[in-house]
Order: C-alpha cells, then structure tokens, then sequence
C-alpha cells in the first residue's frame, strides 16, 4: 500500500488524469490532481462554467456520453483526491513541483512521491501571411469559444488545415450558428481526397469513428458548406483583422471572404514538463516530433514518473483515458501493489488495437510536408517576438545554424512567452529546409522554467513561503 | 470591417447575469461566466498590441498555451485573458483608446 510520505501527484485533469487518479483511488492512494483549469475535464472535453445551460449533447454531442461519464468520475472522487484546479505546474525538479495558483496569483512547491505526467496537447500550427491578425485563431481555441464561452470567433469563418478536428468544428460552428447567424464560409482541407480513400484500410478497423468522421464530411457538403480538399493556404488578408483568406488549388488563386478563420494541422503533445523531469526523448515519425519514450504501461526513462495521454504522443481522449489507467496501475504495481493483471494486459490491447486507425488518420490528413518550401521569407514564424522565416534561413546559412537550440540561441525563435509551443515546429521545418537536413536530425527546443510566464513579483513570496 | 467591431459572437448561454466592467475608460457589460477574453473581444476587435510588431492581437490559442492573450488592466496588472474570469468592477485596456 502507498504511505502518506509517497503521495502521488498528477498533473492534468483531461481523460488520462481523471482516469489515472480514478485508478489509484481504487487501490487505496490519494492523489493529488493538478490542473490549469477551474474545472477539469481536459480540451475535447472541456466543462463550460457551471451555471452555463446547455445540455452534454449540445456540448459534445456523440461524445456527450463519454464525456458525461468522466466528468462524474471527477466529481465523485473529490472526498478522496486533493484536487487543486486553477493550478499550473511552471517548473519540475528535485522531486517538486512548482505551482501557480491563478486566482490568489501565489505560487507553492508541492512534493511528488510518483508522478503521473497527463500534460494534454494544443493545435499543431503552421503559419500561413496573416496569421497573427485579429479573428484568426487555431481549431482548437475556435472550438473553446464555442463550447466554454458560448461564443463563435466571427460571423462568416473559414475552417483551414487538416485533421479530424477540421471536421468537428466545422460541423459543430455550422450548427451551433444556424439560427444566429453564424456560418461556415468554406472548410479548406490541405490534404487530397485521393489521401482520404488510401487511407480507408487503416482507417475501417474503427469503423464507428470511421462513420463519424464520414457523417461530419457529409453533414456540412448536405447543407451547402463549401469543402475544399488538396489546398495550399497563401495568406489571411485585413488590415487590423481578418476579411479573407486566399488559397491555390494548384493552378488557380482562389479568395474566400470572411471575418474569422480557425486553423491547424491536428495536434502536438506539450512535452515541456516531461523535459523539465529528465525524460529521455526520442524522435516519433508517425507523430513527425521528439517525444519523451515510455514503455507500453506509460513508465518513462526517470524512476517513478509516468506518462498517460496525448501529452506522450497524440492518441486521442479513448487511448488517454486507457493510457492514464495503465500508467496509474504501473505506478501501483511498481510500488507493490498488486494490480489486476488481466486489466493490464487489456488495457495494452486496446491501446495496441488503435495503432492502425492512427497510421491511417496519418495518411487521411497527412502533414504537408513542403510547407517550408512554400513559406515566404517575409512569413512571421515566431508570434511572440516577431521573426521571419527569413532571418530564421540567414540565421542557418550565415552563422551555420543546424540545430534548434543554435537557432534559439541566435534568433530568439522559441525564447518568447509561447516557449516555443506554436512557432516550435514550424521553425523545425524551416531550418530542415534551409539546411538540406532531415527533420528528425535538426533536435528539439529544449523547455525551460518557467514553462508558462509567472509574474515576478511572485518569487519572493514563494521565497519566503517555503 | 473595422477594428471597432467585436471579433466574438454570443450564439448560446446569453440568459446570465450581466457583470458591469471598464473597458478602455468606458463602460462596459460582460456575463457571468464569461473569461476577461470574452467580455473584450464581444464589444472589441483586439486585446493588446504586439511588443515588437506593434500590430493588435485578440489571443490565438484561448487554451492558456500561446499567451498571446495578456491583457493589461488600468493599473498596470496583467492578466491571461483566456484563463481569467471577470469580474465586477475589472477596469481593463486593449492599447487603444477609447
């Protein structure tokens, strides 16, 4: 059994956390569960404010059930977890966590005896012209002000990237807005039709989510929602926002009008805690990103922390509410708790079974790869500070830059308040590009403390708190 | 379309008590429930201006990973405008005047 002196933290409370701390519960420990949020849930299934109205099918719709279920689990296990949302965890080391409560703005270091690390994920963005104007905003956060807010991001909004996600909040924006007003100016889809149908082996062996998918394309094409696949997005225009955005097909220039456009190229993993804690990391081709290594049941490369959830590799909310289950029964066995082994073994199974279903989402929306080739030198690569991808390509050839921390060094790419989380793997693809390298040999940016910005005036408090 | 119009549109929950704030010196009404991000971005088109570009910005992410969202108030606090909530009486700038 696990003493009080080996409490057991988890950081996120999305599907792999609440399923993690749901798991050590059953055998006896009591968690404590760090999240950012003032209500956990995690992003796909995002809790608006509670005495928000409408209902889970509004909210999630064929996801309402799934995401009914885990919010309950987290609100039934609070007389037995030491719950502390609001929080973020801005440095790791020694065995402590650093944590900033947002509300009363303190910051407290909060000791782990095993830590199970469910950090979640953010939209994976590849700048286009245009894209730091006001209305443009990724997918993901297009989907946040619907769901969390009640909110869309304009009144006429072009969809653009590629992924799953493009889908579902297309589909979600043209419903939700049919009676206000709102709707979906065009769905811009990078990948080709022909990607879609190479895909379909891989993809059939889920076919359930296979026919969702399926139903959203249909959906939107049914009610007259322009859907165009095989583009490559050139810029957003507006001056002081967002009136269009223009995009080729190839041969011909075409401009979709608009006030708002969410974008992205499905989703990265936030990575930056798991190298703050030492993990071993290692280049992912599927994933086209250095992730921390893990072995099937979630244990990393550093003895006694745990990884569970998109935050380790992009699986979906499914494989992370599995993943925080097996890595909490890792956690547990690895301290002598005995632990189904039949649960285990399943668990594996069923992580394992989703592997072809990836490979073909993979192949379904596949990462455009000539982005860099395509992307002007007057291209803003670093939102925070302002840099092109211009000076990012004089930078590798003037100074020989051919590594991402060099190019950090000397560019300030990825030093900015974002740490690196929306420019990161743009400002990879540019200096493979610009070097002639290979993308998995350029390295990765390496996190820092703190990983999200914390104010300053807050240090010595924490100082004299300790 | 010009900056002084709102960039977010309310399409759902619009039944909550109004919360009385300052925008830009002015007067200003969000609803409860609503983040910092919201109650600007439903009467503006922007949060701040870029330190360095000094172009407008209105957040990017709304998920607490970008911090393009920062928005100052009269007082010189800043906050992250997507993760704050607001509240009554919240006096807050976006760069602009008024």
């Amino acid at each position: 059994m696990i003493g009080p002196t080996l409490q057991p933290v988890i950081v996120g409370a999305g599907p792999a956390g609440i399923r993690a701390a749901q798991t050590l519960v059953a055998h006896g420990a009591r968690p404590v569960l760090i999240d950012d949020a003032a209500r956990g849930g995690g992003q796909i299934y995002r809790r608006p404010p509670a005495h928000f109205a409408r209902s889970p099918q509004t909210l999630y719709g064929t996801e309402a059930s799934r995401a009914t279920a885990l919010h309950s689990t987290l609100d039934g296990l609070a007389a037995h977890i030491d719950y502390q949302p609001d929080s973020l965890v801005w440095n790791a080391q020694g065995g402590q966590l650093d944590v900033l409560h947002g509300p009363t703005q303190t910051t407290r270091t909060v000791p782990y005896g095993q830590l199970i690390v469910a950090s979640g994920a953010t939209d994976r963005v590849l700048p286009v012209p245009g894209w730091t104007l006001p209305g443009v905003y990724t997918l993901g956060g297009a989907q946040v002000a619907l769901k969390f807010q009640g909110c869309t991001i304009g009144r006429n909004v072009v969809l653009m990237g590629t992924g799953p996600l493009l889908y579902l909040v297309a589909y979600q924006y043209a419903k939700a807005g049919a009676k206000a007003g709102v709707k979906v100016a065009a769905v811009l889809d990078t990948a080709r039709f022909a990607d879609q149908l190479a895909a379909l082996p891989g993809m059939l062996t889920q076919p359930a989510v296979l026919a969702k998918g399926m139903y959203y394309v249909g959906w939107l094409r049914a009610h007259g929602v322009a859907v165009h696949t095989g583009v490559r997005p050139l810029r957003v225009e507006g001056e002081t926002r967002v009136n269009a955005v223009v995009w080729t097909d190839g041969q011909t220039e075409h401009t979709a009008p608009c006030d708002a456009m969410g974008f992205g190229y499905a989703l990265r993993s936030e990575t930056q805690l798991a190298d703050l804690l030492g993990c071993r990391f290692a280049w992912a081709p599927m994933h086209r990103a250095h992730l921390p290594e893990r072995d099937s049941a979630g244990r990393t490369s550093v003895a006694g922390v745990y990884l569970a959830g998109d935050g380790a590799g992009i699986m979906g909310a499914d494989a992370a509410e599995w993943a925080g289950e097996r890595a909490a029964l890792a956690l547990l066995a690895d301290h002598g708790v005995k632990v189904d082994a039949v649960r285990t073994t399943e668990l594996e199974r069923k992580l394992m079974k989703l592997m072809p279903f990836r490979q073909g989402l993979e192949r379904a929306f596949p990462f455009p790869t000539d982005w860099a080739a395509h992307a002007p030198d007057t291209l803003v690569v670093c939102r925070c500070e302002n840099i092109t991808a211009g000076e990012l390509r004089a930078c590798a050839r003037d100074a020989g830059a051919d590594e991402m921390n060099r190019l950090k060094a000397l560019t300030r790419v990825g030093m900015g308040r974002c740490q690196g989380r929306m420019c990161g793997v743009a400002a990879a693809e540019i200096l493979a590009h610009a070097t002639g390298k290979p993308i998995d040999t350029v390295g990765r940016l390496r996190g820092q403390a703190p990983i999200k910005p914390i104010p300053i005036h807050l240090q010595p408090q924490a100082e004299a708190r300790a | 379309m010009s900056s002084s119009q709102p960039l977010l549109h309310r399409v759902a929950e619009k039944d909550r008590t109004p919360v009385p704030f300052v925008l830009d010196g002015e007067p200003a009404a969000a609803l409860e429930g609503d983040t910092v991000l919201t109650a600007i971005l439903i009467h503006r088109a922007q949060l701040r201006r870029n330190e360095f570009s000094h172009e407008p910005r209105a957040g990017f992410c709304l998920m607490g990973a970008c911090q393009d969202c920062w928005v100052q108030t009269a007082t010189g606090e800043r906050l992250r405008s997507c993760a704050t909530f607001i509240q009554a009486g919240m006096q807050l700038t976006t760069g602009e005047p008024a």
